[in-house]
């Protein structure tokens, strides 16, 4: 499979293309999506778009959640790291 | 006098809630009586706007009363009540609201509310996701918002601590003379408060109580989308005229990032399903106000019913054909605001002290002498 | 804005085996059907097409059916509001990527699937702490695990295939933790000869991890880690030990999606949308097939989803379909007895537990005497993005709190979804599709 660059956090990162915001954050070794209302990380946890833990802001969208939204060329993303 | 005397309130909302901290701080040996659970009823389906209004000179009056009482009580509330001074924004259409904007801030100031004049520009600098073309705004700064059950909470734990008991899931099946009938026990008290909110008729009979539905919608959070609490004006005639259906553009920032978004009115009875038809023109209307509304996700949407009244004003005093029996009810959607006033009310008039307001406009009285009960 | 609306004979709401069997016999019995789904393809969680490995046989059977029969897939689609529509039909609201729109069905068959059970523990919301189903489905999509040292800890047959994705796709499984006792296992494990394919599927499983131990009895009791989680606390009740690792995957079995049922006003009791031998529900016109009716698998699904597909269609279901149908359900009524959730599990949090993970609201807040709409309106808990089904679910367990009552929209929607729901949409003109 072929690699695409998205930019996570104004950071450049070479992803599998086909695979979720999720996994190619995962993969990155980019735990924390989101910082929970009392100031956690939190990544992942369902995985089928039930949970809500992996939301990140994706391309100035916020609340998107990372585990249903495939990777795109140029996406950029912000995860918790951004904000914090 | 009273150190001695019982109380009983019946309803645990965020009137009743005030009325019990209110009179348990007298000395009144408080019990509250609640058929569900504190703040169950219209407590926690409303908005939380604590708004000096000025539909009438009475309705000001209470308003303006009680938003001061609101004032004083806020180094007491806690977290969970959510407390926000984030001001109301009046915001004006055309020129006809522009020129009642202009009258309305007349009528704030010799109310003795401080409020602003925003103009077009001002306005779009106060409130940027406003839609263009908007002519101004009235601004009342200290208008706030709270989180309704929150604020009950607090006001039940204040009553507890001036001796106060709160019994839920009992409720009262009739009003008598000096007492309470509950299922299988009658409770005697001195005084009785009726503050069932939309069920306080079926208690009193003759209340000219109403419930009129209202939809709202929250979003999730979007932090500094909007800082006022922003209202169209014609959200007056939409509370004001008694039309079977009505929306008007309002909309809330609470304390989480969330905006909570309303508002609409029905009178259909007790019908508590959503009307998909008001739910979209309602937030039409609020897009319509804020076209970046479009793209924000909506958690959810639900109803509630309001204690409407056929002359806009609460009902608050002795209700003398039953000898020890106040009303506090019929606040439709104020009473958020005036609950804290409404029980200072009442307190003041059973210790025999000078009500700080006049308080003959909103006696329940009124309803027998004009007969229009129900 | 222009208002769409789609017009079919039935409107199957999500697309795994269920959906997909139903979808695929209504239409071959002539009904313009519909068939809904979140997902980028047909499949649902259990057939989700993988990155990297090809699906199951019966996958792509199922796929090719429901592909030439002529019924129509809309992906990436989420039907967030459900009511009755113009003659004795049903409105559904729908969103996908383009935006809202409305979909009219004579009948609905709602195959919404299920959703992983997860109780609190301490730790459990630190990063790589993961559903199992959660890890098979980001395995799906691609997360890579080679070398990573990852703990299973929950209960069901689910725990073996997802061990297995695991172990072929080079993780490296210290443990896998069954809560359930052993001897409970063992007579489900024994029950299985009756069904040779499911035993024959088990074995395929349990050979994929075989240097893994398989320890029943055991179950998680906490999760520690800085910023993601390093160890596992496990224990069988007698002794506790901690391992290192850098996936925990933790779940206490599946909860039927019946809140699309619910907000229909279909009667559900015990968590499970009550159906009869149609697989009707309460409200006339609304079938429901698969999970939500009972946690059953892959086989009662796909049966119940063409019971439903062809009743909604107004046929009837042959009375051998009919018959496998109750056959599978007394298998899953076996799971169910097997992998029941023990007391333990129900109490590892403790009071600095969070408990709603979109609120952060935490063990200590809640009066086991409020009811779970009480908790809703005091703490928050249950008020967030997830509308209550992490902790919902969870606190139905914990504390013995029925679920509160469903408000729509079943998941977060646009504003301008809802400015596309046209109480009387059937009644405009259709030019408007």
């Amino acid at each position: 499979m072929s690699a695409i660059n998205i930019i996570v956090d104004g950071r450049t990162l070479a992803v599998e293309e086909n695979a979720t915001v999720a996994v190619a954050l995962l993969d990155a070794r980019e735990y924390a999506f989101r910082t929970s209302v009392s100031g956690e990380a939190r990544g992942p946890l369902c995985g089928m778009g039930v949970c809500y833990e992996c939301r990140v802001t994706i391309d100035g969208v916020p609340h998107r959640r990372a585990c249903l939204v495939v990777v795109a060329a140029g996406m950029r993303i912000e995860t918790a790291a951004a904000r914090a | 006098m009273s150190g001695s005397s019982d109380a009983i309130v019946v309803g645990a909302g965020i009137v009743g809630a005030a009325c019990a901290a209110a009179l348990a701080r007298d000395g009144w040996r408080v019990t509250v009586l609640e058929r569900s659970f504190a703040s169950a009823g219209t407590t926690s389906v409303g908005m939380g706007h604590v708004v000096a209004m000025d539909d009438s000179p009475e309705q000001l009056a209470l308003t303006a009363y009680s938003a001061r009482l609101w004032r004083e009580l806020a180094p007491r509330l806690d977290a969970r009540s959510e407390l926000d001074v984030c001001g109301t924004l009046w915001v004006a259409e055309d020129d006809a609201q522009l020129d009642a904007v202009h009258a309305k801030r007349v009528v704030y100031a010799a109310a003795g509310i401080d409020a602003e004049l925003l103009d077009a520009a001002e306005l779009a600098r106060a409130e940027p996701r406003l839609r263009a073309g908007l002519r101004g705004a009235l601004r009342v700064p200290a208008d706030s918002v709270v989180y309704p059950p929150g604020a009950t909470l607090r006001l039940l734990e204040f009553a507890r601590a001036d001796g106060a008991t709160l019994r839920e899931g009992v409720e009262v099946l009739e009003l008598l003379p000096n007492a309470v009938r509950c299922a299988g026990e009658t409770i005697r008290a001195d005084v009785v408060v009726n503050a069932a909110g939309t069920t306080a008729p079926s208690l009193t009979r003759g209340l000219p109580i109403v419930p009129r539905k209202g939809h709202l919608a929250i979003t999730d959070r979007y932090p500094r989308f909007c800082r006022h609490q922003i209202v169209e004006l014609g959200y007056l005639t939409s509370a004001h005229a008694m039309t079977n259906e009505s929306v008007a553009f309002n909309i809330q920032p609470r304390a989480t990032g969330q905006l909570l978004i309303g508002s609409s009115r029905e009178l259909v009875g007790w019908d508590a399903r959503i009307n998909h038809d008001i739910l979209r023109r309602m937030l039409e209307r609020a897009a319509s106000f804020m076209p970046a509304l479009r793209d924000l996700s909506v958690i959810r949407c639900w109803t509630g019913f309001r204690p409407a009244t056929t002359d806009k004003l609460p009902l608050i005093g002795r209700w003398e054909p039953v000898p020890g029996l106040w009303i506090a009810a019929g606040h439709e959607g104020l009473g958020i605001t005036t609950s804290l006033a409404t029980a200072a009310l009442i307190a003041d008039q059973l210790a025999g002290r000078a009500t700080q307001i006049d308080a003959t406009s909103y006696s329940p009285m009124r309803v027998l002498s004009a007969g229009t009960a129900a | 804005m222009t208002h769409t609306l789609r017009e079919c004979d039935v409107l199957v709401v999500g697309a795994g085996p269920a959906g997909m069997s139903a979808a695929a016999r209504a239409a071959e019995s002539g009904a313009r059907a519909i068939v809904a789904d979140e997902g980028v393809a047909p499949g649902g969680q259990i057939w989700r097409p993988a990155l990297r490995s090809s699906s199951p046989v019966v996958a792509q059977r199922w796929a090719a059916r429901l592909a030439g029969s002529g019924a129509v897939v809309l992906r990436s689609t989420s039907i967030v509001e459900l009511r009755r529509g113009a003659n004795d039909g049903w409105l559904a609201l729908a969103e996908s990527n383009d935006g809202g729109f409305q979909i009219a069905a004579r009948s609905i068959v709602l195959a919404t699937g299920a959703r992983e059970r997860f109780l609190p523990f301490p730790g459990w919301t630190l990063p790589n702490v993961v559903g199992i189903g959660g890890a098979q489905a980001l395995l799906k999509s691609g997360m890579s695990v080679r070398g990573r040292r990852v703990v299973i800890a929950g209960t069901g047959p689910l725990i073996f295939p997802v061990a297995a994705s695991l172990a072929r796709a080079g993780a490296m499984l210290v443990v896998v933790a069954e809560q359930a006792p052993r001897h409970k296992v063992l007579r489900f494990a024994a029950g299985l000869w009756r069904s040779p394919a499911l035993l024959a599927r088990a074995a395929a499983y349990r050979a994929a991890f075989l240097r893994t131990p398989y320890a029943t009895g055991t179950w998680v009791v906490a999760a520690h880690g800085e910023p993601a989680v390093q160890s596992v606390t496990i224990t069988d009740g007698a002794s506790t030990r901690a391992i290192e690792c850098d996936l925990l995957c933790a779940a206490f079995g599946l909860v039927p999606n019946v809140e699309l049922a619910r907000l229909a006003g279909c009667d559900v009791a015990e968590g499970r949308v009550i159906v009869d031998a149609r697989q009707a529900t309460s409200m006339a016109g609304l079938y429901c097939a698969g999970e939500p009716t009972g946690i059953g698998g892959v086989d009662l699904s796909l049966a119940e989803g063409e019971i439903a597909g062809l009743a909604a269609a107004g046929r009837q279901a042959d009375a051998a379909l009919l018959g496998r149908a109750s056959a599978l359900r007394r298998h899953a009524a076996a799971i169910d007895e097997a992998f029941a959730l023990r007391a333990e599990v129900k109490a590892l949090a403790k009071p600095d537990t969070i408990v709603c993970r979109c609120e952060d609201v935490r063990m200590r807040e809640l009066d086991p005497r409020w009811s779970a709409r009480q908790a809703k309106l005091y703490t928050r808990a249950g008020m967030g993005a997830c509308q209550g089904r992490i902790c919902g679910s969870a606190l139905e367990c914990v504390m013995g709190w029925p679920a509160d009552s469903v408000r729509p929209p079943t998941q977060p929607v646009r504003v301008s979804t809802f400015l596309q729901d046209i109480q009387s949409a059937q009644s405009l003109p259709h030019g408007a599709h």
